[in-house]
């Protein structure tokens, strides 16, 4: 398992560090991520988020490899990837309207190919498939990366995609985040396999193992793949060996399913307090220099919080507007109605 | 819309012909058209609909993929994501099974999950039906689960010259279109078809004959059947208008209701399964629209809930043939 950062944060001189920008920017961006899933569980049982799921302890998994893409690259990520998305550039107010239910959180900004998450298991494998060998066909070096859990690798999808990917050479950079559970079956029950990465090797192309909580290891190993990508050399399997520390969901109860025996261990491998020890011990962060960062991400989130607030909640007919580009008739016939029902006189499309 | 054209810009084709056609001129027009599926490449599919365009158009624009139903699909819906136009074949309407969670969890709703952001202008081509005595799961008819899923639009034409109109409307269309084909029909008929860019709108029915007594409703490979039902009947001196609906989203229910205004007696045709079939919609529609017209029952003629039997010799007992439908037509004359 590949791995640069030892839990102790020191460095395992198993690869070259990126430097210390690098190094700062992606603390500064598992510490936007953890504090929007810390905030997140706060609001939630202030009843002002909805039900999400949590990712605190799988930002390394997450940060570290969305860190690896540009704006131009597709991100599939699924319901847990808040992390990865936020990373891409996705605005917290955009994610907190989408944990909210709000349309507005629905339609991704335009600068960016990120999609709403994925509530289906593995069924966004073979859009990346798609997304990428689109770019391919246009001739750009774009990429497209998609996440997955180790549940979701048991799905017909995953293997479809990548055996499609393979065939078809779609520069593809597949996520396994292998985080010990899928809601309440854990991986040996999941699957024989000890080695996820290896299902790679059954469709002729590279899988990597590498340790989940360490960023700098999760980094250094997606730009390889995405620069693998770009080339024109296919595509490449990830498996981020991490720990859904949290429930699956805010609204789920793990202690019917798991023990604090299965958590053992894991609060000392977190891969926030990993890369701190490091840029602390390095001198590349100081107390006062984090203190500032963390400050702004507070301030950041508040300022994304107060803008998710204005957001107007949807009109009722709204649930028929974009199923498709013009409505049908049957359609404009049922927008009529919800209006006439809600006692409206606003004008039906 | 309809393009308008003189009989000397017609050329007679079968309906898998006019399909080709429509292929070949889509590829032509549009860069960002791409067929793939299994075997249309090289061999040009199994029923010949995309024969020469791998060689005209190169392996980058047709393409054979490895076979998986999910993947066909899951992958157009990425392509549609990046801006190309998806034409996928899925060999068999009855293969299209494993594809369903992509249909219905992801192509339907795509446009609606990302509020108009992105949206599938992604075709699905499959041959389906019954009556050349095709192995088992080779004749299903599964256009009531897609016309159920919010979002797509399903097309089913009975016609060469309706199969290229309509299929290059599903192709233009920006949202995802079922394209289903009756393989009974794809060599069984042969009409004039016009050459160069021809259009049938999406949403329009047809009216294949017209009389006052019974309208009998349908579409794809039953339109015949219902045509050879009606000229029985004719010669017994009733008049059956026959309308082949060639869209079942968009409905154009307003064909449908003009016309059992006049008539006031309906039968409806589909090879489908009874239960939850799409003739089940248009019943209701009518029952909803015009029952004080109505002077008998809706009769539904259709297949019957079990699977489509792949025993040549009774086959036809399952599939809907002329005998039935004039049976039914006699009924409601006879209420």
């Amino acid at each position: 398992m590949f791995q640069l950062l030892a839990p102790d944060g020191s460095a395992t001189g198993a690869g070259e560090l990126p430097d210390a920008d690098t190094r700062l920017r992606l603390y500064r961006e598992m510490r936007r991520a953890r504090h929007f899933d810390e905030r997140g569980w706060v609001l939630y049982r202030q009843g002002r988020l909805g039900v999400f799921p949590p990712f605190g302890g799988m930002e390394a998994s997450q940060v570290g490899t969305a860190a690896a893409l540009t704006a131009d690259d597709w991100l599939f990520p699924t319901y847990r990837d808040t992390g990865a998305a936020l990373t891409l550039g996705l605005p917290i107010a955009r994610a907190l309207a989408y944990w909210r239910t709000s349309p507005h959180g629905w339609a991704m900004p335009e600068n960016l190919k990120v999609l709403p998450f994925y509530i289906p298991i593995a069924t966004q494998y073979p859009h990346a498939v798609g997304a990428a060998l689109a770019e391919k066909r246009k001739g750009t070096r774009n990429v497209a990366m998609a996440y997955i859990g180790d549940g979701g690798s048991s799905e017909g999808d995953f293997h479809e995609a990548l055996n499609f990917a393979g065939a078809l050479e779609a520069p593809c950079v597949f996520i396994l985040q292998n985080n010990g559970w899928a809601i309440s079956v854990p991986t040996r029950s999941q699957t024989k396999a000890t080695n996820l990465s290896k299902r790679a090797e059954g469709y002729g192309i590279p899988g990597v193992r590498v340790d989940g909580n360490d960023v700098l290891a999760t980094y250094h190993v997606t730009r390889e793949a995405v620069e693998r990508a770009r080339r024109g050399e296919g595509p490449t399997l990830i498996e981020t060996v991490t720990y859904r520390v949290k429930p699956h969901t805010v609204a789920d109860d793990p202690s019917r399913y798991r023990t604090d025996a299965d958590n053992e261990g894991w609060d000392a491998k977190d891969p926030v307090l990993r890369l701190r020890t490091h840029l602390m011990a390095e001198g590349i962060m100081t107390g006062e220099s984090e203190a500032a960062l963390l400050k702004e991400v507070a301030d950041e989130f508040e300022a994304a919080l107060k803008e998710a607030d204005s957001y107007p909640d949807p009109e009722p007919a709204e649930i028929l507007d974009h199923v498709f580009a013009e409505p049908t008739p049957q359609l404009r016939r049922q927008r009529e109605q919800i209006l006439n029902e809600q006692g409206s006189s606003e004008e039906s499309a | 819309m309809t393009a308008t054209v003189s009989k000397t810009d017609t050329k007679t084709m079968t309906m898998v012909a006019a399909i080709n056609d429509a292929l070949d001129l889509a590829l032509q027009q549009d860069d960002t058209v791409h067929i793939f599926g299994e075997d249309v490449g090289v061999m040009g599919g199994v029923f010949r609909a995309t024969d020469g365009l791998q060689a005209r158009y190169g392996v980058d624009r047709v393409f054979d993929t490895p076979l998986a139903e999910a993947a066909i699909v899951g992958m157009g819906i990425g392509m549609g994501l990046a801006g190309l136009k998806p034409v996928a074949e899925i060999q068999f309407a009855g293969f299209l099974y494993p594809a369903l969670d992509q249909v219905l969890s992801h192509l339907g709703r795509y446009r609606h999950r990302t509020r108009s952001r992105y949206h599938l202008p992604m075709v699905v081509r499959a041959p389906y039906g019954g009556g050349v005595h095709t192995p088992e799961q080779h004749a299903d008819s599964p256009e009531a689960i897609l016309a159920h899923t919010p979002g797509i639009k399903v097309v089913i034409p009975s016609t060469p010259a309706d199969a290229k109109g309509l299929l290059l409307s599903a192709i233009n269309d920006p949202d995802p279109v079922f394209f289903f084909e009756a393989i009974k029909l794809y060599r069984s008929v042969k009409e004039e078809v016009p050459v160069g860019d021809y259009r049938v709108p999406l949403g329009k029915a047809r009216l294949v004959t017209e009389g006052d007594d019974v309208t009998v409703i349908c579409y794809g490979g039953m339109v015949e059947v219902a045509q050879k039902a009606a000229a029985a009947a004719r010669t017994a001196g009733i008049g059956v208008e026959v309308i082949d609906l060639r869209t079942l989203v968009p409905l154009d229910t307003e064909t449908i209701l003009d016309s059992v205004q006049k008539t006031g007696r309906v039968v409806v045709v589909t090879e489908a399964p009874r239960t939850g079939g799409f003739h089940s919609e248009i019943s209701a529609t009518i029952a909803e629209e015009a029952i004080e017209c109505l002077r008998a029952p809706i009769i539904r003629v259709t297949g019957f809930d079990a699977p489509y039997p792949p025993f040549t010799a009774i086959e036809d007992v399952y599939r809907p043939n002329a005998v039935r439908v004039a049976k039914a037509i006699k009924a409601v004359m006879g209420y």
